[in-house]
């Protein structure tokens, strides 16, 4: 299996992988602890970014609603926890069937009634909305005045219940992250991934060439929204503490898309690369506008557009592409 | 409740509505012709709004008697927008163009935030408690002077692109790129054009939403969506359709309001965008097939 899965990969790639994992799995050992916020920030829109790059980036379907799947997982998980008291990776077993569900519920009626294109992204930041709001008025989340995970000092990491330090969440991150980088290049080299990408390509040719593309689809869908939701129950876990009004933003959404398509959309290390382009982009900024004593609500924002505007400019395929090309990691064709 | 409630309130939301309506015309039209999706619709009101704010705040001038010079401001900035920003990107894929204007957006909001700061402002003119009685109805005057407006503006724009040659000629881009470049129509002029006129509209929309609403730089991202709402319900790409679904919606969250809670009435406007999609997905007013 290990052997078809690196197939065709240049032995340079496969190094610098493997240093790149080892560099992660070690970096808690001498990363301070802001350090290790940023990391742990990085991996969860790694990860987040990888899901969302399988319905975008390998089946071409657009979807701007992706954190209705953070949240669905979140609140799934933590009421479990809050009200009966259930283990997060128990409540897992709730949220994420949820999530799943309700994304097949929207891909069904999108790709039956062939909504396709922007009317798909328009319908999937709708269901995000339409959540956002929902959850306003739900009074088992505790509405809009949030719902808070009980806290204390540990003294030591249960992985079990999730309550710890951050270095917890920080290996639990990049174990999802490494399972996405493997689990999405098995997909794409399996017959569904040759299918999604006949469909992103051409979605009539692919029809004609018998490929049931609402199957496919709907795959994807699936697929996708398990694997967003489950970053939701660490979210709530890391953060104990969820607010419609914040994880069912539209700009959540915007945050889990930023890092694909900055670094790659379509390909495997492109939202690895994309998140911490941006990530720390972003804590740059903070720190650098810091230094020079600039303390403006808004300056950081400004500076990180302007960066996004450059980068879509100058490399419209994303960063990933094109630095492959200057590594010479070019894929042989086997 | 007595009926009249009902009848002022569904009143008061159409008159929204229409000012509503004519801001989803520019995305609309923006769409229809450049078929680039204005991530950043509501960001560019907000920033009529503020200039409409800061011009009567500091120099007294009256919303209504700046709407022509401020939707000018607006056209400039959407036709350079268009031109030096947008016109490379208008062949390359949805997500590339969506991400282009993310960041405009997110630039736009936080240079607002910069020089505004976060707390809602608002223009208090004379008329701002002055009201018409008809029979039973009671209409705000704001609310009505908006809604005439809009329809001016929204008609004016609909005789433009019938019945003047640059009108004309800006449809046949719309209808034929390669044909327009064939017979020798400068497009990407047209297109910087159109964005200009797409934003002038939302520019017009945002000076007199100022006289109803409160305005901070948040209020963005929500009017992006709002139009999007607006246009899908009614139909993108066509302009008696954005004005249309403009008013269902002013109308759908006016009544919202009035019968569960206010804070949920934008529920009830996705729920008619999601039922559109799904059995109209053309829009009501919607011609093309998707």
């Amino acid at each position: 299996m290990i052997a078809r899965l690196i197939d065709g990969v240049p032995a340079r790639a496969l190094i610098l992988l493997g240093l790149l994992l080892a560099f992660a799995l070690f970096a808690p050992l001498f990363a301070s602890d802001y350090v290790l916020t940023v990391l742990i920030l990085i991996f969860y829109f790694a990860y987040t970014g990888q899901a969302w790059n399988i319905m975008m980036g390998f089946a071409g379907q657009l979807s701007l609603g992706h954190t209705l799947y953070v949240g669905l997982g979140a609140y799934t998980a933590a009421a479990l926890f809050v009200h009966y008291g259930i283990a997060p990776w128990i409540g897992l077993m709730v949220g994420v069937p949820i999530a799943a569900a309700v994304g097949a519920f929207i891909g069904f009626l999108a790709f039956r009634f062939r909504v396709g294109g922007v009317y798909f992204a328009i319908l999937t930041i709708a269901f995000a909305e339409f959540a956002r709001v929902g959850f306003d008025h739900l009074p088992f989340t505790a509405g809009s005045s949030g719902l808070f995970l009980p806290v204390k000092q540990y003294s030591g990491n249960d992985l079990w219940t999730l309550r710890g330090e951050p270095v917890m969440f920080y290996y639990v991150l990049l174990v999802a992250t490494v399972a996405a980088f493997i689990g999405c290049r098995m997909l794409l080299r399996s017959r569904i991934g040759y299918f999604w990408l006949a469909i992103r390509e051409d979605e009539e040719a692919a029809r004609a060439a018998g490929i049931d593309t609402f199957r496919y689809k709907m795959i994807a869908v699936v697929i996708s929204a398990a694997m967003t939701s489950f970053a939701g129950v660490i979210y709530a876990f890391y953060y104990n503490n969820l607010f419609p009004e914040q994880i069912f933003h539209i700009s959540r959404s915007i945050e889990i898309i930023l890092g694909p398509i900055v670094g790659g959309i379509g390909t495997l290390f492109g939202p690895i690369l994309g998140a911490f382009i941006l990530t720390g982009l972003a804590e740059a900024l903070t720190e650098g506008l810091h230094a020079i004593g600039v303390d403006v609500p808004g300056a950081k924002q400004v500076f990180y557009g302007i960066c996004l505007l450059f980068v879509i400019m100058a490399l419209p395929d994303g960063v990933w592409p094109w630095l492959k090309r200057r590594l010479g990691l070019t894929e042989r064709q086997s | 409740m007595p009926f009249e409630i009902y009848l002022n309130v569904a009143v008061a939301g159409i008159l929204t509505g229409l000012v509503y309506g004519l801001m989803a015309l520019g995305l609309s039209v923006i769409f229809g012709v450049v078929r680039v999706v204005n991530f950043a619709h509501g960001e560019m009101m907000t920033v009529a709004m503020y200039i409409a704010v800061t011009l009567f705040s500091t120099l007294g001038l009256d919303p209504l008697i700046m709407l022509v010079p401020i939707a000018v401001v607006l056209f400039a900035f959407g036709y350079l927008l268009q031109k030096s920003v947008i016109n490379p990107f208008i062949t390359r894929p949805e997500h590339s163009q969506f991400l282009l204007l993310v960041a405009v957006a997110i630039i736009m909001v936080n240079v607002l935030l910069i020089l505004f700061g976060p707390d809602a402002q608002n223009v208090q003119v004379s008329y701002s408690y002055d009201s018409y009685q008809i029979g039973p109805l009671i209409v705000d005057a704001t609310k009505t002077y908006a809604a005439l407006a809009a329809l001016v503006v929204a008609t004016a724009l609909f005789c433009f692109f019938r019945y003047t040659t640059l009108g004309t000629s800006i449809r046949a881009c719309a209808d034929n790129y390669t044909g327009a470049l064939v017979v020798g129509l400068d497009v990407k002029h047209l297109y910087a054009l159109t964005f200009g006129l797409g934003a002038a509209c939302v520019g017009a929309a945002g000076v007199m939403l100022v006289l109803i609403v409160d305005v901070t730089p948040a209020l963005g991202p929500a009017y992006t969506l709002l139009a999007f709402v607006i246009v899908i319900t009614g139909g993108l790409g066509s302009m008696p359709g954005a004005l249309l679904g403009g008013v269902m919606i002013g109308l759908t969250e006016a009544m919202a309001g009035l019968l569960f809670t206010p804070s949920a009435k934008s529920m009830f406007a996705f729920a008619i965008l999601v039922l559109v999609l799904l059995f109209r997905p053309q829009g009501i007013m919607g011609k093309r097939a998707v």
